[in-house]
């Protein structure tokens, strides 16, 4: 299990690579990546992305961990990336390996859920009209009763 | 104790991070005592409907006791992914 919370680029590649490599016993992996969007009116300058460091390595340990619990995985990757961010540029990725699909695939969505709502992330666009606090939806705290 | 304020509250309340000495017992305890000292505290925790409070890196809530907490932040709600 890795967890990693960082300023600079991840390469997507070379991490879904090297995830569970030479683990022979998993034959599913789920990569998920999350990317900036930009804005509908595309006059996205800026995704600023705060957190709290220390809670947040804790709050995705903690996802992930019971992740482990629920599903039988043979490995979890958490990379999430703060700072300046262009649109386009990659925020985050989840990978997950088991022995089948189901657990690879339903583990990934647990992780995101919780992720977006539970660790200590706070997005902010910025446009050349100003900034803005990017607001939590209902939606997304909605998606953990389902778990 | 530590408190930690991030995102709107970082900007409303205007400083990342102060010591505070109080005998607050609770959260809220806490909130009304930082809420009394001035308007950009009163106006940051004027709707805790739209805060989250974390105490020593965990999440809590208002109701919850301060006793033995060495760190507390308070942030709205999350939104990372």
């Amino acid at each position: 299990m890795r967890i990693a919370v960082q300023e600079e680029e991840f390469d997507l590649g070379a991490e879904a690579n090297a995830f569970a490599a030479g683990d022979d016993a998993n034959g599913a992996i789920v990569t998920f990546t999350g990317v900036v969007r930009d804005l509908a009116s595309g006059d996205l300058d800026v995704m600023e992305i705060e957190h709290y460091p220390g809670m947040t390595e804790r709050a995705l340990t903690k996802i992930a961990e019971e992740a482990r619990q629920r599903w039988s995985l043979g490995d979890v990757l958490v990379i999430h990336r703060h700072g300046r961010l262009a649109p386009g540029d990659r925020i985050m990725m989840v990978a997950t390996a088991a022995p089948h699909r189901k657990d690879a695939f339903e583990a990934a969505e647990y992780l995101m859920d919780y992720l977006k709502s539970r660790a200590p992330f706070w997005k902010k666009e910025i446009t050349s009209g100003g900034a803005e606090w990017v607001a939590a939806k209902d939606e997304d705290e909605d998606a953990l009763t389902r778990w | 104790m530590d408190v930690l304020y991030f995102a709107w509250v970082r900007e409303r309340i205007g400083l990342p991070k102060e010591r505070v000495e109080t005998e607050a017992a609770t959260v809220s305890d806490l909130v009304a005592e930082l809420s009394a000292r001035e308007d950009r505290y009163a106006a940051a925790f004027a709707d805790l409907s739209a805060l989250r409070v974390a105490l020593d890196q965990e999440l809590s809530d208002f109701d919850a006791s301060l006793a033995g907490v060495r760190e507390v932040a308070f942030f709205p709600p999350m939104t990372g992914g």
